[in-house]
């Protein structure tokens, strides 16, 4: 997998940067957990940031830790859940469905 | 029958032992399983190994196994002894938290395949085991539920993230256990609780029912206080699941006959590998001595020990910490109130995308937070190459440095663990310190290669643990050298609680 | 298929300044009887979440595995696009959070698609030879989401709803996305080419049986992309992309009207948005929906659950041989062995009888006997019954067995609608309903002979005037004949047999 844009390592994550990716992972941060997070994920980014050390241009990436390609299943039904089993750990239920708070229209938007 | 073993004589017994005393009718799998849940009444106060407990359960799978009995049916090797199993697998019907509060109360409407092997060869499911949240963690101290005491001491952690597996068997609250590593989550417990652990081939054992922290790394192994019973429980759980895709299509090694073999202390004609880059650098000296002696009753035992070197280990923790928590980031998203688990703040008022975050961000903990933050940086459009491809390639490197290194070698040892188990709070403020504690596991897992922790003495009167590490699909090799081992060494006896 | 353009006058006027740019990405639903990555079966129009289980629910511990079906139904599209197959390809999870992804990532394919780079040759215009290749860039396989009702808006739609309802049914679903390199230099039939191809995109999936492409119950969604730059300015403009174009249609429609958009955007002197748009199949226009002007990050890694797939050739190449001929080769080889002009072929495929028409013939039937039937008396019957020609309650089998009786002199024509009527009311097969019935010709010579006789003998004046070679006023005879019989003589046979006995033959 490679992706179009490759910038190097950053030297340090920003509060900003935090703040960020707290948004992206839908997690509500405070503040002082930002201040607190930038100042660890600096410490481990930089610890981590040692594998760009490592010279490995032509080494192919390793995804998978097993050697196995082409693992099908037959196109055969199985038993599905029993609908008040499939509901039953919902927060919230109306009519069959699971319910959910209104969705912000401009929230990204499926296919 | 003549004699009646006595409850606290059942909790010391091996698996095995137990098994044979229930297939002979000495004993009832009822008598097994009350016996272990009087044992958990009386010292879980203390050491904290479950977040469950199933009495009602228990008894009625060992009612089953009775009835079986007297019915004249076949039992398995197994049948009739009781089992903890790490709070990670999905368990049909009985709570499964993770350790988080975002899954509290969620009661799977499913088995893991590991679990439901269990019950299917008779085995006794006791409850729940503590754990580092979501298996992230390396103390219990990350569990939501409060961490795990080691039996050993209990101001100690008793390693993690499968604290609470390896502190059962250490408590003698049950004879096995089931837990789940993916950097070392099961060999650096046992390492410090004066267990057995393994980490089975990746691919080895069923993934499916394992609630996913890594899947590339992900690996459901046995726990137990013998070599033979760890082989015994591998045997039960291990083979191959159409239900998930890594699983290995191949008959799994005759671990049993290996435990038996290397019992009998003769490793005439195996080579063992030192690897040169797990040996000394960040160790405890006296994790150290404790090594040293152990292969040296190897060497006495007839193996040859040669020194290997694997040059990409000093980057293997790094590599971890990129795609453990890259891969942990998009496998927790589905905790997002919707579906089952913890909703917080829908109030009426708040839009999803609110909800869900005030769920995620009430119902994580630090470490799951800092790991999905991590994760998600790390797999970013911008940075993707330089972390997360950067450590697939460093990940591949570590597997042709066990390649070369089992070309010189039938098997590979090291320390489990740098250190001995800390006190709580030692490690918590500085999480990289944390991580530390599983530089020595981590190659296999990244690797996909099977290993095995097994006692190798004290220090400072904490156990220390050596590990085997095998080439994938042989595990049967590092159970007949860490039998062997276990053979001259008897894993020390921990203090009564 | 073969879609004549209407042109509105602007749009001419618009790609005299304007280069027109389209781009299609085609979701196909595979007809697989049971999910993606999970044997749930994919029944539409179940009851809400009853066709779910811990996988396509994204249950923690849950696994998925890859439907042998799917991947094959793929590879046969794919094929037939005239695509590379994959040597080796992954799964990619693609991550975001939405409600109707119970994983908040869907498994999907990033940068190694199962095939890729093929084309399809579409007829756009009725003229023979006017033929447009649209290069195919790739061919992936993904699951469909769930799907999610919006309450308290006003319209059922997102904006302005208080909360939303998701059924889990469709997750996992297998979704196959064709997508189009961009087409250029089709000028003012832009509009028509974006229709023709997926209107000859969805016959070529049919054909492989691999779906059921309904746009309507939403087993072919279509997203077009458009864009203008000026013309001889050397370069693409900025585009954007249309979603919900749910008919063929609206496809036409969309692109016509983002197109005139476009211009009067760029004719103002302001610059084209890159944005989503939804397409509003009442008023035929487009508004505004997300901006992507700040490219989402997917934060696509390879799917660790799921191994590579690894094609092998053998495997391919059995999937090739198994190919049906593409609808467009075989359209045009039908049309030369049914001796039909261009008009007269358009009329049986508008009719959607191109593969009633050959199994009819295929049946024993002539190619112009087959399309009388289907185009004229059954086209009738199944337009009064609001039906598709092909439920309409009679097959080819029927027809052919109707033509042979007429053939025969068995039946005549209006016999055999009446048999028709019996095999539409559901009596049975032709033989049957004419044996129930008792509707076969009278052709028993002895019968014939005696009434036309009695005939001759009631109107001697008549007979006398065909005896002296007035031929035509043998129809009153032939009249009497039919109404003694009651109708169920051959006329022509009557008319022979009035001639001879009058010496007139």
């Amino acid at each position: 997998m490679s992706h179009q844009t490759d910038r190097p390592p950053a030297a340090g994550i920003s509060r900003a940067e935090v703040a960020h990716l707290a948004r992206l992972a839908r997690l509500a941060v405070t503040e002082a957990e930002l201040d607190t997070f930038a100042g660890q994920l600096d410490v481990i980014l930089q610890a981590v940031a040692r594998v760009g050390e490592v010279a490995a241009g032509d080494i192919p990436p390793t995804s998978h830790a097993v050697p196995l390609t082409n693992v099908l299943r037959e196109d055969e039904p199985i038993q599905c859940l029993p609908r008040d089993e499939a509901l039953a750990g919902a927060p919230d239920t109306v009519e069959g469905r699971f319910r959910v708070p209104r969705i912000l229209s401009d929230e990204e938007d499926p296919g | 029958m003549a004699e009646r073993a006595e409850p606290t004589e059942l909790t010391r017994m091996t698996a095995t032992g137990i098994a044979g005393l229930v297939a002979a009718g000495e004993v009832s799998a009822v008598e097994v399983a009350r016996a272990h849940l009087d044992r958990i009444a009386a010292t879980d106060q203390r050491v904290h190994a479950f977040l469950q407990v199933d009495t009602e359960g228990a008894t009625a799978a060992a009612a089953a196994v009775d009835a079986a009995r007297a019915a004249g049916a076949p039992l398995s090797p197994l049948a009739g002894v009781p089992v903890a199993v790490k709070d990670v697998f999905a368990t049909r019907g009985l709570p499964t938290t993770c350790g988080s509060k975002i899954l509290e109360g969620w009661r799977p409407p499913y088995d893991a395949t590991t679990v439901a092997r269990l019950r299917a060869a008779g085995l006794v499911v006791l409850g729940k085991t503590n754990m580092d949240e979501f298996a992230m963690g390396s103390s219990t101290e990350y569990s939501a539920y409060g961490p795990t005491r080691n039996p050993w001491d209990l101001a100690r952690i008793p390693g993690g993230s499968g604290g609470g597996s390896s502190a059962s068997l250490a408590a003698f609250q049950a004879p096995l256990a089931i837990g789940s590593d993916t950097g070392g989550s099961i060999r650096q417990p046992g390492a410090v609780t004066g267990t057995v652990g393994v980490k089975p081939t990746y691919g080895g054992t069923s993934r499916y029912g394992l609630v996913a922290f890594s899947s590339s790394l992900d690996t459901p192994g046995p726990c137990a206080r013998t070599v033979a019973d760890a082989a015994a429980l591998h045997a039960v759980i291990a083979g191959h699941d159409p239900g998930d895709s890594t699983s290995i299509p191949q008959p799994v090694p005759d671990v049993v006959a290996a435990a038996a073999r290397g019992a009998t202390g003769d490793l005439a004609g195996v080579r063992l590998g030192l690897v040169r880059e797990l040996a000394g650098e960040g160790a405890e000296p006296g994790v150290m001595a404790a090594f040293r002696e152990a292969v040296d009753a190897l060497t006495k035992l007839g193996a040859e020990v040669v020194e290997v070197s694997c040059p990409h280990f000093g980057y293997a923790l790094p590599a971890y910490y990129l795609i453990a928590p890259s891969e942990c980031s998009s496998n927790l998203a589905r905790f997002d109130g919707v579906r089952y688990g913890l909703r917080t703040g829908d109030d009426g008022t708040r839009a999803l995308e609110e909800v869900m975050s005030l769920t995620r961000e009430a119902g994580f903990g630090p470490e799951v937070k800092r790991r999905i933050m991590l994760g998600t940086y790390a797999l970013s459009s911008g940075y993707y190459d330089a972390y997360y491809g950067q450590a697939q390639k460093v990940r591949t490197l570590i597997a042709r440095d066990f390649t070369a290194a089992f070309a010189q070698a039938d098997a590979l040892i090291s320390p489990t663990t740098p250190f001995v188990a800390f006190r709580f709070g030692e490690r918590t403020a500085d999480p990289y310190q944390m991580y530390l504690a599983d530089l020595y596991t981590i190659p296999a897992n990244l690797a996909g290669t099977p290993a095995i922790s097994v006692p190798c003495g004290l220090s400072g009167g904490m156990p220390v643990g050596l590990q085997v590490m095998a080439p994938a699909m042989a595990d049967d090799r590092m159970y007949r050298v860490a039998a062997a081992l276990e053979s001259v060494l008897p894993a020390p006896a921990p203090p009564q609680l | 298929m073969v879609v004549r353009a209407t042109v509105e006058p602007d749009l001419e006027d618009v790609v005299r300044r304007y280069e027109p740019m389209i781009g299609l990405e085609v979701h196909v639903e595979l007809g697989t009887r049971t999910k993606m990555f999970c044997g749930c079966p994919t029944g539409f129009g179940a009851e809400p979440n009853t066709q779910v289980c811990p996988v396509c629910l994204g249950l923690p511990g849950s696994l998925p595995v890859a439907n042998r079906a799917a991947i094959e139904a793929t590879i046969r599209i794919g094929l037939a696009l005239n695509c590379q197959v994959a040597s080796w390809c992954r799964f990619a999870r693609k991550n975001y959070f939405y409600p109707d992804m119970p994983k908040n990532y869907q498994i999907s394919q990033y940068d190694e698609p199962l095939c890729t780079g093929g084309w399809l040759d579409v007829d756009v215009a009725g003229e023979t030879g006017d033929t447009v290749r649209v290069g195919i860039e790739r061919v992936h396989l993904e699951e469909d989401t769930g799907k999610t009702l919006h309450l308290g808006g006003a319209t059922g739609r997102i904006h302005g709803a208080t909360e939303s309802l998701v059924d889990y049914n469709r997750a996992g679903i297998p979704l196959v996305e064709v997508v189009t390199r961009p087409v250029a230099g089709t000028g003012a039939r832009a509009p028509a080419t974006a229709r023709a191809y997926v209107a000859a995109l969805r016959d070529l999936v049919r054909s492989l049986g691999v779906s059921d492409v309904r746009m309507e119950q939403g087993s072919l969604r279509c997203d077009v992309n458009t864009s203008l730059a000026p013309v001889g300015a050397g370069e693409w403009g900025t585009r954007t992309e249309t979603k919900n174009v749910n008919s063929l249609r609206s496809v036409e429609r969309a692109v016509r009207s983002e197109l005139i958009r476009q211009a009067a955007v760029l004719d103002r002197g302001e610059r084209v948005v890159l944005e989503t748009r939804h397409f509003h199949e009442e008023a035929g226009d487009s508004t505004p929906g997300r901006s992507k002007e700040t490219a989402t990050d997917y934060r696509y890694f390879p799917e660790p659950d799921l191994v590579p797939l690894a094609p092998d050739p053998a495997w391919v190449a059995q999937l090739r041989a198994g190919l049906p001929e593409p609808p467009r080769e075989h359209r045009r080889r039908l049309q030369a062995a049914w001796g039909l002009s261009d008009v007269d072929m358009q009329a049986v495929l508008n009719a959607g009888a191109v593969g009633l028409v050959e199994a009819t013939v295929a049946a024993g039937t002539t190619p112009e006997a087959a399309r009388k039937w289907w185009l004229g008396e059954l086209s009738r019957r199944a337009n009064e019954a609001g039906v598709d020609l092909a439920e309409v309650g009679a097959g080819p089998a029927d027809v052919a067995a109707l033509q042979q009786m007429v053939d025969q002199g068995t039946l005549s024509d209006k016999l055999a609608r009446t048999v028709l009527d019996g095999v539409l009311a559901g009596e049975g097969s032709p033989a049957e309903v004419v044996a129930a019935r008792d509707l076969a010709v009278v052709s028993d010579s002895g019968t014939l002979i005696a009434a036309v006789e009695q005939a001759i003998a009631a109107h001697p004046e008549v007979a006398a005037k065909v005896r002296d070679g007035k031929v035509a006023a043998a129809g009153v005879l032939v009249g009497a004949v039919m109404k003694a019989t009651g109708g169920q003589a051959d006329a022509r046979a009557v008319r022979e047999l009035v001639l001879s006995r009058l010496g007139a033959a």
